[in-house]
């Protein structure tokens, strides 16, 4: 099966459930490659449906201080782009079976060769792509490489789109689009913004495709609410953060194991 | 020539095409968030253009405020030293708050009062020239201002920060990466992503994604309007002709495009960039994004699609420059065309050879140069000897010194 099979099968299955997807973000690499590997598993266990299998970058605009700070510790502890790509495939090889989307900035992918990433990923048992600095309109190449590859190619939208930015994004997204809850950066918020519901209402209008959210997603309730709108709910930070913490895996697993049930809806 | 053959083929007028590329470079690589405010700078910016009132307001602060336009000055006794062609500056040196960056910062700050209905600008800088710029037409129209600054860069260019803070504008400290030019520019990208309802970022470079690269082009161009019609009046200084080169430093590049602009339909003018070498080349600690073969590569970096100092992983270098702003990974989309195209050439000055440059000027002409601009004398101290003493130079004298006093004061010795 096609990798953008594979994530669209998971979101029909949990639709038919009447439940979201939980879908946890982590930087490979941190705190190291061993942990980085664990925590991934764990993820799996605890009730991921979909990895967000983040490649750092040196230059991650798109992220706040938490994911900018495990990214550039990844970094510096010698994490590279195929060494990212054969962490899928050990986990693969271990039997975890969960979606991932390989989430990088487009300056990696293009120095690795879009098409050859896009083929590699693919190999390693990646299933997705979303890359934060890349929209629509400059992903010619990339987009084609990963459509061949047979991985779905997700979009961003955020609350400041325009009618024509959403229609631009649903043409060319496939398996899911990445709704970004607020104008802003990645990071944990104590409160869910007041307008996500007709920002959803709005994109709705215009595709069939599952919708997921991101950015500021922290809690059980939190992502429980997230749930009752959209057919996904991302956390990022919250997790990195936890990772990095003294508790470290444990931590990982207790706060998964929350936001699963919350994805769910209770 | 050679140049001639390659450059009557080439549209110059044709780029950036409407989805902001020049060639294979540009573009808009950033967040979603963002894009919508791209589009609308970019209309507020189209109409401002063809705006009699808007331009005429921006022409009367250039002359009432910012001191516009700017002297040509022929430098006797620096030609009469080295012994070959004969050298003018362009003195942007003279422009109000020391720098060529307020004919760019001016610009986008009318540009957001009069058209964007925003209240907040936020800005980065390197040196401290675009940050004291923006700072400035902040004061000026009356905008609240943040300005981000890597740690480094502020510790370098301590009477900078101060004179931004007196000008009103808060300086944020920038801890993250290598605490310089690059980071202040992720960080002020990362305040405008939060905050794009109400704010404009006041990016300071021919850089990031369209429109910038070629709106902080058209405002610079002004430079480069002025000297060609300078160069040919006797009566305002110049040699009565145009030069056989130009040259300047190209960090960014926005001083270097807003100079060469003008003259890219002038065949017999040669069109020099200078690149910070830093240490030199094979050292590795530069900021010569065309000189590198094996670093300096096709990349993305903050927006645009350029030549980008980086590793095999596609992880951006770290560069370094005595001069804080030229020390960046990549550069204008602009300069990458035009020097495919055949237009325009690259060369690059070390830390050393600028301080020869900076001490010449210093010596010889009784002009301070900023270290940016430093870089382009560096050059010209090797290039004017290699020409005909009937043959002329014109030099880009981007910035003043005085901010760098304390750089080449712990460079060279000195005490004040």
């Amino acid at each position: 099966m096609r990798g953008v099979e594979r994530i669209e099968q998971v979101f029909r299955k949990l639709k038919k459930a009447g439940v979201a997807a939980f879908m946890p973000y982590h930087a490979m690499g941190y705190p190291t490659r061993q942990k980085s590997l664990e925590i991934i598993a764990v993820l799996a266990e605890a009730g991921a449906d979909l990895v967000e299998f983040g490649i750092p970058h040196s230059d991650p605009l798109a992220d706040g201080p938490t994911v900018q700070t495990a990214t550039y510790a990844a970094l510096v502890g010698g994490t590279t782009v195929a060494d990212c790509l054969q962490m899928a495939r050990e986990l693969r090889d271990q039997g975890v079976d969960t979606p991932f989307c390989a989430m990088s900035y487009y300056n990696p992918i293009l120095a690795f060769g879009e098409e050859r990433f896009a083929n590699a990923a693919a190999k390693a048992g990646i299933d997705g792509l979303i890359v934060p600095d890349l929209p629509p309109g400059e992903s010619e190449l990339l987009e084609p490489a990963c459509r061949a590859a047979g991985l779905a190619t997700v979009y961003m939208l955020a609350p400041t789109s325009t009618e024509d930015r959403i229609k631009s994004v649903a043409r060319h997204a496939t398996g899911f689009i990445y709704l970004v809850s607020v104008t802003g950066i990645t990071g944990a918020r104590a409160e869910l913004p007041p307008g996500l519901p007709a920002f959803v209402e709005r994109v709705r209008r215009h595709t069939d495709l599952p919708l997921a959210v991101g950015f500021g997603i922290s809690t059980g309730p939190q992502a429980a609410k997230v749930s009752e709108i959209v057919d996904g709910v991302i956390v990022g930070s919250a997790l990195v953060k936890a990772a990095g913490s003294e508790a470290g895996v444990d931590a990982v697993r207790s706060l998964a194991e929350q936001l699963a049930a919350g994805s769910r809806g209770g | 020539m050679t140049l001639s053959t390659t450059t009557t083929a080439v549209n110059f007028g044709a780029v950036p095409d409407e989805t902001g590329r020049f060639g294979p470079y540009g573009g808009k690589y950033v967040p979603e968030t963002l894009m919508p405010a791209l589009d609308e700078l970019e209309e507020a910016y189209l109409n401002a253009r063809v705006d009699k009132a808007f331009m005429a307001e921006l022409a009367h602060l250039q002359h009432t405020y910012v001191g516009r336009p700017t002297p040509l000055t022929y430098a006797r006794r620096l030609s009469e030293e080295l012994g070959g062609a004969r050298i003018y500056l362009k003195r942007e040196d003279l422009a109000h708050s020391g720098a060529h960056k307020i004919n760019n910062a001016l610009g986008q700050a009318l540009l957001m009062k009069r058209k964007m209905g925003k209240t907040r600008i936020v800005a980065e800088t390197g040196a401290g020239q675009h940050g004291v710029a923006t700072a400035t037409a902040a004061a000026l129209l009356g905008i609240g201002c943040i300005v981000y600054m890597g740690t480094v860069d502020m510790e370098r260019q301590k009477p900078n920060v101060f004179r931004m803070q007196l000008l009103g504008t808060e300086v944020r400290a920038v801890e993250s990466g290598s605490q310089t030019l690059k980071d202040a520019i992720n960080e002020a990208i990362r305040d405008w992503v939060t905050n794009v309802e109400s704010t404009h970022y006041l990016l300071g470079s021919a850089l990031g994604p369209h429109p910038y690269p070629a709106m902080v082009r058209d405002f610079q161009s002004i430079i480069g309007l002025e000297a060609h019609s300078q160069m040919q009046d006797p009566a305002e200084g110049g040699p009565g002709r145009l030069p056989d080169a130009i040259v300047a430093c190209v960090g960014g590049g926005s001083n270097a495009i807003g100079i060469f602009h003008p003259f890219l339909e002038e065949e017999s003018v040669r069109l020099i960039g200078v690149e910070a070498g830093g240490h030199g080349i094979e050292d590795g600690a530069h900021a010569a994004r065309f000189a590198d073969p094996e670093r300096g590569r096709l990349g993305v970096l903050q927006g645009t699609k350029s030549y980008v100092l980086q590793d095999g992983d596609g992880q951006i270098a770290l560069t370094h420059s005595i001069s804080a702003g030229l020390d960046y990974a990549s550069v204008g989309p602009e300069h990458a065309w035009l020097r495919d195209v055949g237009r325009s050439e690259y060369t690059y000055c070390t830390d050393a050879q600028t301080l020869k440059g900076f001490k010449a000027l210093c010596e010889l002409e009784g002009i301070i140069p900023a270290l940016e601009s430093a870089h382009a004398i560096g050059y010209v101290l090797e290039l004017a000897p290699q020409m005909a003493e009937d043959q002329v130079i014109l030099v880009n004298l981007s910035g003043r010194g005085d901010k760098d006093l304390g750089t080449v004061m712990q460079t060279i010795g000195g005490d004040i």
